[in-house]
């Protein structure tokens, strides 16, 4: 190896570059163009993506978890989200800087709710974030209107026949939430454990929220 | 929602409401979801068009057209959206699951009829 300034083994040709080395393809011109003729015409300013693009990576599952953990152990504020979720989120801080309404849906023993877009990737951003690549891709989009019970399936997820599939498509201006049921067993735990269990998968609606098998139970 | 004297006065305070602030359907009205083809990107899926459901909700407050507003067209206009439910199985004949599968969408009020 070289000499003493590099003295650590491992071989650098073996990074991949980061970034495409290809040519800008359509889009990401006229993104381009699009963006400097804006700016160039005062009508953004450059600064203004770049704190999009913050305020996109501040959401995280994480704050909606907070609020469904919340809604499980608060029945004022369960009834409060269930009428609006908006504003119950907003008392948690979380702003809707794209302006949609949010409707939270709630599984119970007679109902599973399941959300999705058909017609591209409408999503919770302000209270999940950016959504999972499936979601945006067309297999899952049209088989969650055309078979959700097979499409569930795959996730692991099986309903009783008694039990009625509500999927909501997310077009226009109103973004959905599921609340999963709160999992038996989880009586005793604090609402920082209980925000734990809920995943990013739990409030779209293709798994329920399950304690981990092999975490210690009261 | 007061929709007394021809939905544009309230009997109870005289409060006057502008056209369109007053939702013409309510939760539980039977409607079906208007097929036509408006040239340009719209929010109501292909899918959906010409199926029976039926008003489960309206959603407040009212809202800016977008599939006019999309191509400037929309002069400030504002109407309701509703939060419809169809039966999976009046979408696909075929559907495999329990008969009160179903599926919820917001529409837009000019997307709707009554039934």
């Amino acid at each position: 190896m070289g000499g003493n300034r590099h003295s650590h083994d491992h071989d650098h040709d073996q990074h991949a570059e980061v970034g495409d080395p290809s040519p800008p393809q359509y889009y990401e011109i006229m993104e381009a163009a699009v963006r400097e003729l804006l700016i160039e015409k005062k009508m953004i300013q450059p600064d203004e993506i770049r704190r999009q693009i913050e305020v996109l990576d501040s959401r995280t599952p994480a704050l909606g978890a907070k609020i469904v953990a919340r809604a499980w152990v608060d029945p004022a504020f369960r009834a409060r989200l269930l009428a609006n979720g908006r504003t119950a989120c907003e008392e948690f801080g979380i702003s809707f800087y794209d302006d949609t309404q949010l409707i939270v849906l709630e599984n119970t023993d007679k109902v599973h709710n399941l959300i999705v877009c058909t017609l591209c990737s409408c999503y919770p951003r302000p209270v999940l974030g950016l959504p999972p690549d499936w979601y945006k891709l067309k297999p899952y989009r049209a088989r969650a209107v055309i078979e959700p019970r097979s499409l569930l399936a795959e996730f692991g997820t099986i309903i009783p026949e008694d039990v009625e599939v509500r999927v909501s498509d997310s077009t226009a201006m109103v973004r959905y939430l599921v609340l999963p049921k709160r999992p038996a067993g989880s009586e005793k735990f604090s609402e920082e454990e209980l925000a734990a269990l809920v995943t990013r998968d739990a409030m779209i609606g293709v798994i329920p929220a399950t304690i981990p098998a092999g975490s210690v139970e009261q | 929602m007061t929709r007394d004297l021809g939905e544009h006065l309230s009997l109870s305070t005289g409060v006057v409401v502008a056209r369109g602030e007053t939702p013409i359907f309510g939760a539980g009205d039977r409607i079906r979801i208007r097929t036509r083809s408006p040239i340009g990107h719209y929010r109501v899926p292909i899918y959906l068009r010409g199926k029976r459901g039926v008003v489960e909700r309206i959603i407040e407050p009212i809202a800016i057209d977008n599939e006019q507003e999309g191509y400037g067209r929309n002069a400030g206009g504002r109407l309701h959206y509703y939060r419809v439910a169809i039966p999976l199985n009046e979408i696909w004949l075929d559907y495999i699951g329990s008969p009160r599968d179903g599926l919820h969408i917001e529409v837009y009020e000019t997307w709707l009829e009554r039934m």
